[in-house]
């Protein structure tokens, strides 16, 4: 079975003005909804409040929940800590809608009675027995070894590229995927999903996803330059996006119904996760073939740059 | 194909059935147990077990075993399994009444790994906090020890200053109200004003005030700023969440969630502990060392006479040691824990017995040298100071109250004069050696931190997310494969099988390093799953070009293989890197997630590449003449 034409030849580099101009496009609208919008961050980044609840009879963690929305609190975590008549909720401060906080300021103290009241509206025999709040300051370490991970990445992989392939491959690749990660982390901004510490993990994720499937695509330009006699970059690299598309599109399929299956079947506690890898494979895939090979071409790669490099022999030289 | 070397069939078999009976202790669900210790030194005995055994009995709780455990390190326990959580939470809450302080009745899990398996060394992944629940601490930050510090510290400080200049003065002494700094007191209005300038200048984070003066007696009041003091407990935090850190990374527990939460408190959170006694201990106890001059052992009369009669000489301390043995010794400190350096268990060159090797910072060590040199041939007592806190229920309210224990560990004659280095000997087993030393070199904290909140987390949640997991991993798998038959038939389903033990062996290698298993890391290996088929792909993708370029079904295969190989490990090379990056990030969960999608990347490296090769080999291979191939 075969769903691409394997003689398939779209003039993908052709478009190259417009693709890389909506992606110029896309990257700049991304950095406008992170600074405007931003990143919906989550309690792993933002800190919040935790809120220990017991009770005299047993109770069930849905029920806590549900009591705590009705009760003006939105969106609480609620766990169960050990027994039955034990409940640990947590929550953003702005989610309380009586006591948000004032000037950044968090009043604990509100807040904890606040949730007290709704949980004894429904049931007198809940207690709070104690009360937190959670600094920012493990979400700022957290984001920070995030990026220091990011540049770990582009330089480690920009490293590789430099040396399995040549500079410009590896410039190509970095500006791709910063692009990729750009825009990826923008459609986040833009539908507000809560970023947390899985949704970092996916983003980072997709870094090594989207150059895997760059990597592919240079692989092929590199081997055709190699084997061409007469070398016109423009096509050759046409050429390769063509031989590569079904592969690429075929993996993306691939991991993209993987990914799927996550998202319908894993619970809530992955869905930013796949939703994350989802976005990021659809931007990969199509920079793959829009966005990475026109830079390539016009960094003026050739085929002199990508022969392998033959030793000088002394011995060849002297024969007439 | 006969190319194909007969030693890499064999690697690829021995793969196989070792990746199948390293996966498989996870396929036994371990019983829920609830685990009965004791706190301090009750008896934990058949009697014990009866009594458990009635109350469950008395309240209709069926349990499917219960064993008492004889365990020297950790302590004697009794583990009692159910067949479902509900039946664990309802024990667990019956008994803990019943059992009253002394017992400690926390959540556990009890394998159910066939003995065999275990015999080779196979057994499961642990399971995270996300995914079995586990034990949750907040423990409290005793800022005014910080206060108190600096108060020291400047009393010193200025006194010195003030004999630097030669500035007359009076006394200098901390403000007996906690937290109201120190206090000079000076002859004269000029020396008052001589000496508030210069501490002024020398010491800007002090805020100096004149106080009031009676007669020839001119108060200075120096107090710390108040922004400093917030900087100092930020810092005391930080520097408290390291030592933690440090100490539980020692303790081996993977994935742990330690963070500040307000101003004086610490949440710890860890997942995949069976036995909370053991982290608690670890976390909560504020162990030191004093090296104090002995003055008497338990065989000196006054020692006898002191522990008798409980007249304490006044310039002595009656502590025992681990063997309920009196010793008398100095009140005044030689060295103490926050002047050691590194500490690391060993055995005695001499006779093998466990012991401690301490370093001392140069500070210490010039007081050891001064103390050893004037005393050789004189006892020295190691004094081990443990702070454990008692939690108590007055009136409906906690009252917190901690508890200090001193015991002798070591009553020796000093050997010889010695200064930063040096042993600690008379331990009674490597473990207690080791402990000492791990609980020493995890630093003494910055400020001294009581738990003031144990919590287990229920495994119900954990249970949801395994079956929801489970599910996702299933059906991703499952898609996958028919797409991958559907559109590659024959070496689709070639891939198929590679893509299977795939998730094999790379659940056996998580189990083998004992990879902690959780949410991110679930969502870790149905990504691989995704990705693993793309270097099949690669392949497949290469076989039908050289099949349409006009090349022999068995030379398209090499060609395919060949070829795709290089593609196959560059891209997996960028993708490692990738995955490394992940690995090295500081949050738990993260780290979990990129250590799955390592091992997945190798592990699919072997599967889709050489496994394929090896079936496509023995299909195709002795069939000389292959006409068509099913691509």
């Amino acid at each position: 079975m075969e769903i691409f034409n394997h003689n398939s030849n779209i003039h993908f580099l052709g478009l190259r003005k417009f693709s890389v101009g909506l992606a110029v496009l896309l990257v700049v609208a991304s950095i406008a909804l992170l600074v405007t919008k931003g990143l919906n961050y989550g309690l792993d980044f933002t800190g919040g409040v935790s809120i220990e609840a017991h009770y005299t009879q047993a109770v069930d963690t849905n029920g806590v929940r549900d009591t705590l929305i009705k009760g003006g609190i939105e969106d609480p975590v609620v766990q169960s800590l050990g027994g039955t008549r034990q409940v640990l909720i947590r929550f953003q401060p702005k989610d309380d809608t009586h006591n948000p906080p004032k000037d950044g300021k968090v009043n604990l103290d509100l807040v904890a009675a606040d949730v007290s009241k709704a949980l004894q509206a429904v049931r007198p025999d809940a207690k709070v027995v104690s009360r937190s709040y959670a600094s920012p300051q493990v979400g700022a370490e957290l984001r920070s070894s995030g990026i220091v991970a990011a540049i770990f990445v582009i330089v480690g992989i920009g490293l590789y590229l430099w040396i399995r392939f040549e500079r410009r491959f590896a410039v190509a690749a970095l500006v791709t995927e910063v692009h990729d990660v750009l825009v990826t982390l923008g459609v986040l901004a833009l539908f507000q999903r809560e970023f947390d510490m899985t949704a970092l993990a996916a983003v980072l994720a997709v870094i090594g996803y989207s150059i895997n499937d760059k990597v592919v695509v240079f692989d092929r330009i590199r081997e055709l330059f190699r084997l061409a006699r007469k070398a016109e970059p423009e096509e050759i690299l046409n050429r390769s996006i063509n031989s590569t598309l079904s592969r690429t599109i075929i993996t993306s399929l691939f991991t993209g119904i993987a990914m799927g299956a996550l998202f319908f079947f894993g619970g809530p506690s992955v869905h930013v996760f796949a939703v994350t890898m989802l976005i990021g494979i659809v931007v990969g895939t199509l920079s793959s073939i829009f966005v990475a090979s026109p830079i390539l071409l016009w960094l003026g790669v050739s085929k002199k740059d990508l022969m392998p490099v033959t030793k000088e022999n002394p011995e060849l030289a002297r024969r007439p | 194909m006969s190319d194909f070397p007969r030693w890499k069939y064999a690697l690829v078999a021995i793969a196989m059935v070792l990746g199948i009976l390293y996966a498989l202790p996870n396929a036994f669900v371990p019983l829920s147990a609830v685990q009965v210790a004791a706190t301090h030194n009750a008896p934990v005995d058949a009697a014990l077990e009866q009594k458990i055994v009635a109350e469950l009995q008395k309240d209709k709780i069926a349990y499917q075993n219960i064993t008492l455990r004889h365990d020297k390190a950790k302590g004697d326990n009794i583990l009692i399994g159910f067949a479902n959580g509900d039946l664990q939470k309802s024990a667990a809450d019956a008994l803990k009444p019943v059992l009253g302080d002394d017992y400690t009745a926390a959540f556990n899990l009890e394998s159910t790994v066939p003995h065999w398996l275990q015999a080779i060394g196979a057994r499961s992944m642990p399971l995270g906090l996300d995914l079995q629940g586990g034990v949750h601490f907040l423990m409290r930050v005793d800022q005014s020890d910080v206060v108190d510090k600096q108060e020291v510290r400047y009393t010193e400080d200025i006194t010195a200053l003030l004999r630097e200049k030669k500035i007359h003065y009076t006394s200098v002494t901390r403000n007996s109200v906690h937290g109201k700094g120190v206090v000079v007191v000076l002859p004269t209005e000029a020396d008052r004003k001589a000496a508030s300038d210069e501490i002024a200048t020398s010491f800007p984070d002090l805020d100096v005030t004149n106080g009031p003066n009676t007669g020839d007696r001119y108060v200075l009041n120096a107090v710390v700023k108040p922004d400093k003091l917030r900087e100092l407990a930020q810092n005391t935090i930080k520097e408290n969440l390291g030592t933690l850190r440090n100490r539980i990374n020692q303790l081996g527990v993977s994935e742990p969630l330690i963070q500040a939460q307000g101003d004086n408190q610490i949440v710890v959170e860890l997942a995949g502990v069976q036995d909370p006694t053991e982290a608690k201990r670890v976390i909560g106890a504020v162990a030191t060392l004093e090296y104090v001059a002995g003055l008497g052992g338990p065989g000196d009369p006054a020692t006898q006479d002191a522990a008798r009669t409980g007249n304490i000489p006044p310039n002595a301390h009656l502590y025992y040691g681990s063997h309920g043995e009196p010793y008398l010794v100095s009140k005044r400190i030689i060295v103490s824990g926050d002047e050691l350096v590194d500490a690391s268990s060993g055995s005695d060159p001499d006779n093998g017995s466990p012991s401690v090797n301490v370093s001392l910072n140069s500070v210490g060590a010039k007081k050891m040298l001064d103390f050893t040199r004037d005393n050789v041939g004189k006892p020295m007592a190691v004094v081990y100071v443990e702070r454990v806190t008692n939690t108590k229920m007055v009136d409906g309210k906690e009252v917190i109250t901690p508890k200090i224990t001193y015991k002798v560990i070591n009553y020796a004659t000093i050997q010889g004069v010695f200064g930063s280095k040096f042993q600690t000997n008379g331990l009674s087993s490597p473990k207690e050696a080791s402990e000492l030393a791990l609980l020493l070199k995890g630093g003494s904290l910055a400020a001294p931190m009581d738990i003031v909140g144990q919590s287990v987390i229920g495994p119900s949640m954990g249970k949801q997310n395994i079956s929801k997991g489970l599910d996702a991993v299933l059906l991703g798998l499952a898609l996958v494969l028919i797409s991958a038959a559907i559109y590659y038939k024959l070496f689709g389903l070639v891939a198929d099988i590679a893509l299977f033990f795939n998730l094999v062996i790379l659940i056996a290698v998580m189990s083998m390093i004992g990879v902690t298993l959780t949410m991110p890391g679930i969502a870790g290996i149905v990504l691989t799953l995704g990705m693993a088929i793309d270097a099949n792909v690669l392949i497949c993708e290469r076989v039908r070009e050289e099949l349409r370029n006009g090349s022999t079904p068995l030379a398209s295969i090499r060609a395919g293989y060949e070829k795709a190989w290089s593609t196959i490990l560059d891209a997996n090379v960028t993708h490692l890197i990738a995955a490394l990056a992940l690995t090295t990030m500081g949050s738990g969960a993260i780290r979990g997630f990129g250590v799955t999608l390592l091992i997945g990347i190798l592990t699919s490296l072997f599967t889709s590449v050489t496994m394929t090769h090896a079936i496509t080999a023995l299909l195709h291979g002795g069939r000389k003449k292959l006409k068509t191939l099913s691509v």
